[in-house]
C-alpha cells in the first residue's frame, strides 16, 4: 500500500473544561474513504473530539486539518466556523427541524450553499431514493419512526456530499432490532456515497462490526489506534483488553517465560519481554473445560456457575476461588457440564495475551 | 382515575362559585328591562345601545391601541429576554428577575411606574399605558418562551449551523419558528391580560385618553345597566376565545 496522505489530521489536541480534562494530546489519522470509530466509555472524550471536528468546541492547544478539495493543500478546520466546514456531523438527537417536512429538512443544507433550484431538486430526489425515504418526503419528523428518523437525519448531512461525515452515537436511540438492521445499512450506505465516517461509540459490538479501524478512548487520552481484530487479538494495554471483547484477566507477575498468580505458576507466551506486574488476558473461546483429575493436567480449578446455551454454541461461567474475575469457556454445542460441578480450565499458551501492568 | 366520590361536592360548589356570577351577567346582559335585577324578557337591546355610546367606543379605540401596540413590543422584547436568559445565563436569580414583573404586585408595579414617568418627564397619555403594559407583558412572553426553550432540542441550532447556516439564518430559519408556539400562546396572553387591565392604567393613564376598563368603572360608579353587563359579557367572549386558543396552540406543540 503506497503512503496516502490522511483526509483528516489531529496534532496534539487538548481540551479542558475547568479543572476536567477532557482530551489529553491527541493525534490521529483519518484516511479517505475509511469507517472510522472512536469509541470508549462515556466521559473519555470522544464526543469533544467529534464536536473540536464539527466547529462546535475549541480545543486549548493542537491542530485539525483536512485536506482540501484538491487533495494537495491541507485545510486549518479551527479557523472556520461551524458552518464554512468541509464536514457534516449527525447529531445523537437527529436534531430533524420539527417545523419542516422530510424534503426540507434534507434542502435545508443544500438551500443554504446557494445552487440552483433544479440541482437541489435533483440531489434531494437522489438521496429519497438512496435512503428509501421517497414516501415519506412530506411528511414531518414527529410523525416518524425512530429508524426513518434516522435516516432523515443521514440524507440531510450526506446530500451536502462533505469529505467528512461525523455520526454521534448514530444507533443509540434505536431499538436492538432496528440498531442491527441500520448497522448493516450505515456500511451500504458509506460505500455507496463514498464519504469517509467518523462514528463515536460507546458500544464495543457496534464499533467492531462497522469500522474499518478503531481508536479507543479514555480519560481523555487515545489508547490503541488498530482494526477491530488486532484491538481484539494485540490490545495496547490492560483497558484496551478490558473494554473489547470478553474476557477474564489474572493479575500476577510475569517472568521469562512464566505468568505468577495466586500462587501458581502458568508458562506464557512472554514476546515482549514483560517482567514486574503484568495480566494475563483469557478469551473465552481460547479457554477449555477439563477434568479435575491429574491426567487432564488443568491450569486452574473451579466451580460451574452458570451455563448458556445460545443455539449453536454455548458458555460456561467458572468461579475459581482465588481469582477476582469469573473466567469464562466458549465452545460449540449444548452446555456439558452443569452448574455447581468441579471443573478444570486449561488453555494454551500461545494464545493468552500477557501485559504488562504499569504501576 | 382515583374516585371521585363525596369530593364532588366541594368540586360542584367551587366550580358554582366561580361561574355563577358569570353567567347570571351574561343572562342579564339579554335583559329587556331597565332595572338590571328583575328578568322581564330577552332582548338585545343594549347590545345596540353599547355600539351607539360614543365613550365606550372611544374607550375601546383606546383600548385596542394599548393591547396591540404592547403585544407586539412586549413579544418581541419578550422573546428575545428569554433567548438571552435561556441561552446565556445558568443562574435562576437572573431568570427570576426578568419574570418578576409579572408576579409583584399591580398595584407596586403601578405607583413604581408613575413615579419613574414623572421622574424622567414623560407626559401621562396612551403612550405612558402603552409602556407600563409592555412591562409586565414582556415578563409574561419570558415566562412562555424560556419554558418552550427547555422542551426544544437544543442541538437544532447547532445543526442548521452545521448544514452551513449563518447565525442570522439560523436564527430567523430555526430559531424563531422552533419557539413560535410560545411566542404566540405569549402575545395571546399578554393581549388578554392588556385589554382589561385596570390598576396599572389608571395610575400611568392621562385624563383624556381613558381605556375601557376605565370607563367601565366610571360608568359602575353611577350604577350598574344592563349595557355594561353586555360589555362584560363582550369581553369575557375576547378573552376565552383568545386564552382557550393560546392553550391549544401551546398543546399541539408539546405532542411534537
Amino acid at each position: 500500500m503506497t503512503l496516502e496522505t490522511p483526509l483528516l489530521t489531529i496534532t496534539g489536541v487538548s481540551k479542558a473544561y475547568g479543572d476536567v480534562v477532557a482530551l489529553d494530546n491527541v493525534s490521529l489519522n483519518i484516511r479517505q474513504n475509511e469507517f472510522f470509530a472512536l469509541l470508549g466509555p462515556s466521559g473519555c472524550g470522544k464526543t469533544t473530539l467529534l464536536r473540536s471536528i464539527a466547529g462546535f468546541e475549541d480545543p486549548d492547544v493542537g491542530s485539525i486539518s483536512i485536506l482540501g478539495p484538491d487533495s494537495s493543500t491541507p485545510i486549518n478546520l479551527l479557523a472556520l466556523p461551524p458552518n464554512k466546514r468541509p464536514v457534516n456531523l449527525m447529531f445523537q438527537s437527529y436534531a430533524l427541524f420539527p417545523h419542516m417536512n422530510v424534503r426540507k429538512n434534507i434542502m435545508y443544507g443544500l438551500q443554504r450553499e446557494g445552487l440552483s433550484k433544479e440541482e437541489i431538486a435533483q440531489r434531494v430526489e437522489e438521496v429519497l431514493v438512496t435512503t428509501g425515504l421517497t414516501d415519506k418526503a412530506s411528511v414531518r419528523p414527529a410523525q416518524l419512526s425512530g429508524g426513518q428518523r434516522q435516516r432523515v437525519a443521514l440524507a440531510r448531512a450526506i446530500v451536502k456530499r462533505p469529505r467528512l461525515l461525523l455520526l454521534d452515537e448514530p444507533l443509540s436511540a434505536l431499538d436492538r432490532k432496528v440498531r442491527a438492521e441500520m448497522q448493516i445499512e450505515l456500511k451500504r450506505l458509506q460505500h455507496e456515497v463514498g464519504i469517509t465516517f467518523v462514528v463515536v461509540t460507546h458500544d464495543q459490538e457496534e464499533a467492531m462490526s462497522m469500522a474499518d479501524r478503531i481508536a479507543v478512548m479514555h480519560e481523555g487520552r487515545v489508547q490503541q489506534i488498530a482494526d477491530p481484530v488486532t484491538l481484539y487479538a494485540q490490545p495496547a494495554n490492560v483497558f484496551v483488553a478490558d473494554f473489547i471483547g470478553s474476557g477474564s484477566l489474572l493479575h500476577g507477575t510475569a517472568s521469562e517465560s512464566s505468568f505468577s498468580a495466586y500462587g501458581s505458576t502458568f508458562p506464557c507466551h512472554n514476546p515482549d519481554h514483560i517482567s514486574g506486574g503484568a495480566v494475563l488476558v483469557l478469551r473465552p473461546e481460547d479457554v477449555r473445560v477439563t477434568g479435575v483429575t491429574s491426567t487432564d493436567n488443568p491450569l486452574l480449578v473451579g466451580t460451574i456457575i452458570e451455563t448458556h446455551f445460545y443455539g449453536g454454541s454455548s458458555s460456561t461461567s467458572v468461579r475459581v476461588p482465588e481469582v477476582e474475575d469469573v473466567i469464562v469457556a466458549s465452545h460449540p454445542g449444548a452446555p456439558q457440564h452443569h452448574v455447581g460441578d468441579q471443573v478444570g480450565l486449561s488453555w494454551d499458551p500461545q494464545t493468552a495475551v500477557l501485559l504488562q501492568v504499569h504501576p | 382515575m382515583h374516585k371521585l366520590g363525596w369530593l364532588r361536592v366541594p368540586l360542584i360548589g367551587t366550580y358554582a362559585f366561580l361561574y355563577i356570577p358569570i353567567a347570571v351577567l351574561v343572562v342579564m346582559s339579554f335583559n329587556a328591562s331597565k332595572n338590571p335585577f328583575t328578568w322581564t324578557g330577552f332582548s338585545t337591546q343594549w347590545y345596540s345601545a353599547l355600539f351607539n355610546n360614543d365613550l365606550i367606543r372611544q374607550g375601546f379605540v383606546n383600548t385596542m391601541i394599548v393591547a396591540v401596540g404592547a403585544t407586539i413590543l412586549a413579544t418581541i422584547l419578550g422573546t428575545l429576554l428569554a433567548i438571552g436568559v435561556a441561552r446565556y445565563f445558568r443562574s435562576t436569580v437572573v431568570e427570576a428577575y426578568s419574570l418578576a414583573p409579572a408576579i409583584i404586585p399591580d398595584l407596586v408595579l403601578a405607583i413604581g411606574l408613575l413615579a419613574f414617568f414623572s421622574l424622567i418627564g414623560v407626559t401621562l397619555s396612551l403612550f405612558s399605558v402603552l409602556l407600563a403594559h409592555v412591562v409586565f407583558g414582556m415578563a409574561f412572553v419570558a415566562a412562555v418562551v424560556i419554558a418552550r426553550i427547555g422542551q426544544t432540542d437544543s442541538s437544532l441550532e447547532e445543526a442548521s449551523r452545521d448544514l452551513g447556516a449563518s447565525a442570522f439564518t439560523t436564527f430567523f430559519r430555526i430559531t424563531l419558528p422552533s419557539l413560535a408556539p410560545g411566542i404566540i400562546a405569549g402575545a395571546l396572553l399578554v393581549f388578554t391580560l392588556s385589554l382589561d387591565e385596570f390598576v396599572v392604567t389608571y395610575f400611568t393613564n392621562g385624563p383624556t385618553t381613558p381605556t375601557l376598563p376605565i370607563v367601565i368603572y366610571s360608568m359602575v360608579r353611577f350604577g350598574v345597566t344592563p349595557e355594561i353587563n353586555a360589555l362584560a359579557a363582550l369581553l369575557l367572549l375576547v378573552s376565552f376565545t383568545i386564552v382557550i386558543s393560546a392553550q391549544r396552540i401551546t398543546r399541539l406543540t408539546d405532542s411534537v
